[in-house]
């Protein structure tokens, strides 16, 4: 009898918030599915036909499958490493305490606190041709002879769109890090320098290993992160000159709203969202596996 | 004497860090407190000569600045509410029984937090059209919440399996509820887990743009980052006013932060995510 009302408050418990998950996540993600397989406009909702595997067909056929693949790569090789490395350089440099690092730990976590709107602004005002940087290369350095185009650019416009990514998320990294890092027991290092390890040989053969499990889900969200880089684009570069700095997002959101191809659009939304959910999938049942 | 040395370089590479981590928010404040005809000179100044703060009473006294202001926190703390009294009570189901389906439902709580929240724009769109709230607050409170859960509830399971289950028999031997034990032992015992789960959730609302920029059409119910944007294109080169106006977005948010730091190590070191 206690057992069988235990189980009816765990239902109480439970029911509520998974309900709201299953059909505001749950239940769109299989819509979005059904909506790739048919023509679907966002000027005639009520009237869709299904036309199969046409939608793919057509990204494939796309040579901005290629660019904003090509950019994704890119965004997320610079991104990913840069973050988690001077993340956890910083969380390293940090996780002891002295005078001042309090004051560290919450500026380094600034950049982390400002929107991406924001940010982005910021970014695009710092690298518009007239602007600060440009002053100070080309008439103060004499580094450049004249202005950089950093914005109009592509490759040079991606690399700002990676700074500004790196910039937001350092602190971030940092964080999850320094938590990890104060998890290490202090005994460890006491024996190794009883052996007479040096710091780099403490640093490679017990810090890093010891967080390896924090790597890993580090790892997994920035990778989801770059996946996500959009709000920079957008209000950046807009994905021009010639959408030679499109991403996935950008894409599917200006198919979706700009030209009204919602199937077009959803279809593009599962193409990449699938195999980044099956990678994460892999990576977090190996972590378990080798727990 | 090398020791000494690497302190010192270490010390210097925390500086040039610092440096760079505020760099951005310097230059919007010297830029905000610049006249207009000042900012569009070249070469640029970095440092205002006259200082105003014109750019600042512009910013608030235009009236969709005001609004968004009050828009975004409402949003914000409605959404709170919602987020924070459903992943809470899924944590503790999580932590606390056993149920039919709760091994499956956990995966596919935890398959959500892979999901890139923003591929799920069109379905959202259409089902909230449907449901006749498009251009709503309702909109967004909703989606907002859905969207926290699967990670909040992560944050909380974890810092509630660490509370020991000793205390839930002694509750049970003395007659009391599951609920008693939620509302008087748990949630009291799991303060500094929240403290993450405010942070990164205030975060995530108070900033999100797609989904604001899509769902909302009337000016009137506009959020702050849409509504900055929206003035970055309005205002083309006043660099000054969107500046103002992404301090003054920036501050609530700031101070949170400033406010709760202090706790957000210790709830993390305690909490799900461990070395």
């Amino acid at each position: 009898m206690y057992a069988k009302k235990l189980r009816r408050d765990a239902y109480l418990f439970f029911i509520p918030g998974f309900l709201f998950v299953c059909w505001f996540i749950v239940y769109p993600l299989v819509q979005n599915f059904l909506y790739s397989f048919y023509d679907f406009r966002l000027t005639r909702l009520s009237d869709k036909t299904f036309i199969g595997l046409d939608n793919y067909h057509a990204i494939f056929h796309e040579k901005l499958l290629w660019i904003s693949l090509r950019n994704l790569l890119y965004y997320g090789l610079l991104t990913v490493p840069g973050q988690m490395v001077l993340g956890f350089l910083a969380a390293y440099a940090l996780y002891r305490s002295f005078p001042g690092v309090k004051f560290f730990r919450a500026v380094y976590f600034v950049p982390v606190v400002t929107s991406w709107v924001v940010a982005s602004l910021v970014f695009k005002f710092i690298f518009t041709d007239r602007g600060f940087l440009n002053y100070l290369l080309t008439d103060k350095l004499h580094w450049t002879s004249a202005p950089v185009s950093w914005l109009s650019t592509p490759f040079l416009a991606l690399t700002v769109l990676a700074l500004l990514g790196i910039w937001k998320g350092i602190g971030w990294v940092m964080v999850l890090y320094l938590a990890a890092l104060q998890n290490v027991p202090q005994s460890l290092y006491d024996a190794a320098k009883v052996d007479g390890a040096g710091a780099w040989q403490r640093l490679v053969h017990i810090t890093i290993p010891s967080v390896r499990q924090t790597s890993s889900f580090i790892q997994v969200m920035l990778i989801i992160g770059s996946f996500n880089v959009f709000t920079s684009v957008m209000l950046m570069t807009g994905g021009g000159p010639l959408h030679e700095t499109e991403v996935l997002l950008s894409w599917m959101y200006n198919k979706a709203f700009k030209h009204y191809d919602l199937g077009y659009a959803a279809a593009l939304a599962y193409l990449f969202a699938l195999p980044i959910a099956v990678l994460n999938w892999l990576q977090m049942r190996r972590d378990k596996e080798s727990d | 004497m090398s020791a000494r040395l690497s302190r010192v370089s270490i010390g210097i590479a925390l500086f040039i860090g610092a440096a760079i981590s505020l760099y951005p928010l310097f230059f919007m404040l010297s830029t905000s407190l610049q006249p207009n005809a000042v900012i569009l000179e070249y070469p640029p100044r970095l440092w205002p000569s006259e200082p105003t703060w014109d750019h600042y009473w512009e910013a608030w006294n235009s009236q969709q600045f005001g609004r968004s202001l009050l828009n975004s926190a409402f949003v914000t703390v409605a959404a709170f509410f919602a987020l924070f009294a459903l992943s809470s009570m899924l944590a503790f189901a999580y932590s606390r029984f056993e149920f039919r389906g709760k091994r499956i439902s956990w995966l596919v709580l935890m398959a959500c937090l892979t999901i890139p929240v923003m591929t799920l724009i069109i379905p959202q769109f259409v089902m909230i059209r449907d449901m006749g709230l498009y251009d709503s607050y309702w909109a967004l409170v909703l989606v907002y919440t859905a969207s926290g859960i699967p990670f909040t509830t992560f944050l909380l399971k974890g810092f509630f399996d660490s509370i020991s289950r000793e205390i839930d028999e002694s509750v049970f031997m003395d007659g009391g509820s599951s609920r008693l034990l939620f509302l008087r032992i748990v949630m009291p015992l799991s303060k500094p887990a929240f403290v993450p789960a405010i942070i990164f959730n205030a975060l995530y609302i108070w900033e999100e743009f797609p989904w604001a920029l899509t769902i909302i059409n009337d000016p009137a119910k506009r959020t702050l980052p849409v509504a900055l944007a929206n003035f970055q294109g309005q205002y083309t080169t006043q660099w000054g006013v969107v500046f103002a106006g992404s301090l003054l977005a920036l501050l609530p948010i700031l101070v949170l932060f400033l406010f709760l730091q202090r706790y957000l190590i210790r709830g993390m070191t305690a909490g799900a995510v461990k070395g």
